[in-house]
């Protein structure tokens, strides 16, 4: 069962990594990897709003595991440091690796803030 | 790294799409359905595996994350193989980056994961983990993304797709 809500999730999760990827370099260009820094931000957003829900475990799986887990990716975004690094450009690079964590990081406790600050909660 | 290998492909920055790559901007409008279906299918795989491998360490919740931490490394590892692997084809199948690098790998590893774990680590007191994890998962992941290409792009032969048009092993 927690291995269906998984791969449920992940089976969303990773084609709209790809799809919010391109529609963000459609409109930003592809010269800083803003696409993958969206996504990894609103996923960090979204994961540390749900944890502050008081969700039953499997909509944890399903949503947290599954769908932000997917949504976001570490293994695109340090490929594309390397890449910045390698091609010179080692201001975006140092952009690139700072900015992401520290936007993930503050985005996941906003989302956790916010959850907590609901009524429900 | 990479040099030789000229192109379009000496333009990517975002290994899951890059438009600025002419080949990935047509993937999409190609054959929609099948990039889609291969991301998904791939994010599947490597959620599960994400998800198989994290239940099997143990995690100490007010520690280290190890679990994520491993996942991240590794994939990072790989996504630098992977690439190196792709750079080297002259024409690599149309479906392996959205199989293996966006979805397998992209779905493997996880950013939110690690930025909640962190935020939580704060919460509860444990500031000075938190930050450790956050740095060393950083450092880690790109010294892992790097060892992954180079090492890759040094024992694979290249056969290259451009340029001289000669078979060229390298090491």
């Amino acid at each position: 069962m927690t291995a269906l809500l998984v791969a449920l999730g992940a089976a969303v999760g990773a084609p709209l990594r790809y799809l919010a990827d391109r529609a963000v370099q459609d409109r930003f260009g592809a010269r800083f990897p803003w696409g993958t820094l969206t996504v990894n931000v609103a996923g960090s957003l979204l994961l540390g709003f749900l944890l502050g829900l008081p969700l039953p475990p499997a909509a944890g799986v399903l949503l947290g595991t599954g769908l932000c887990g997917a949504l976001t990716t570490y293994s695109t975004a340090s490929y594309e440091t390397l890449r910045l690094a390698t091609a010179g450009r080692f201001r975006p690079a140092v952009a690139n690796a700072f900015l992401g964590v520290a936007a993930a990081v503050a985005a996941a406790t906003l989302g956790h803030l916010a959850a907590t600050a609901l009524p429900w909660s | 790294m990479g040099e030789r290998v000229s192109g379009p492909e000496q333009r990517r920055v975002d290994p899951d799409v890059d438009l600025a790559v002419p080949a990935d901007r047509a993937e999409l409008p190609a054959h929609p359905a099948a990039v889609l279906a291969a991301v998904s299918a791939g994010g599947v795989l490597g959620a599960l595996a994400r998800a198989g491998l994290s239940a099997a360490l143990p995690y100490d919740p007010a520690g280290f994350p190890w679990p994520t931490f491993a996942v991240n490394l590794s994939g990072c590892l790989l996504i630098g193989v992977l690439m190196a692997v792709l750079a080297k084809q002259a024409n690599p199948p149309v479906l392996a980056r959205p199989f293996l690098g966006v979805g397998v790998l992209g779905g493997y590893t996880t950013f939110a994961t690690h930025a909640v774990e962190a935020r939580q680590l704060a919460a509860d007191g444990a500031a000075a983990i938190a930050l450790a994890y956050l740095a060393a998962t950083l450092a880690g992941a790109l010294l892992a993304v790097w060892v992954g290409y180079a090492a890759t792009d040094r024992l694979t032969p290249s056969v290259s797709g451009t340029g001289t048009g000669q078979r060229r092993v390298h090491r």
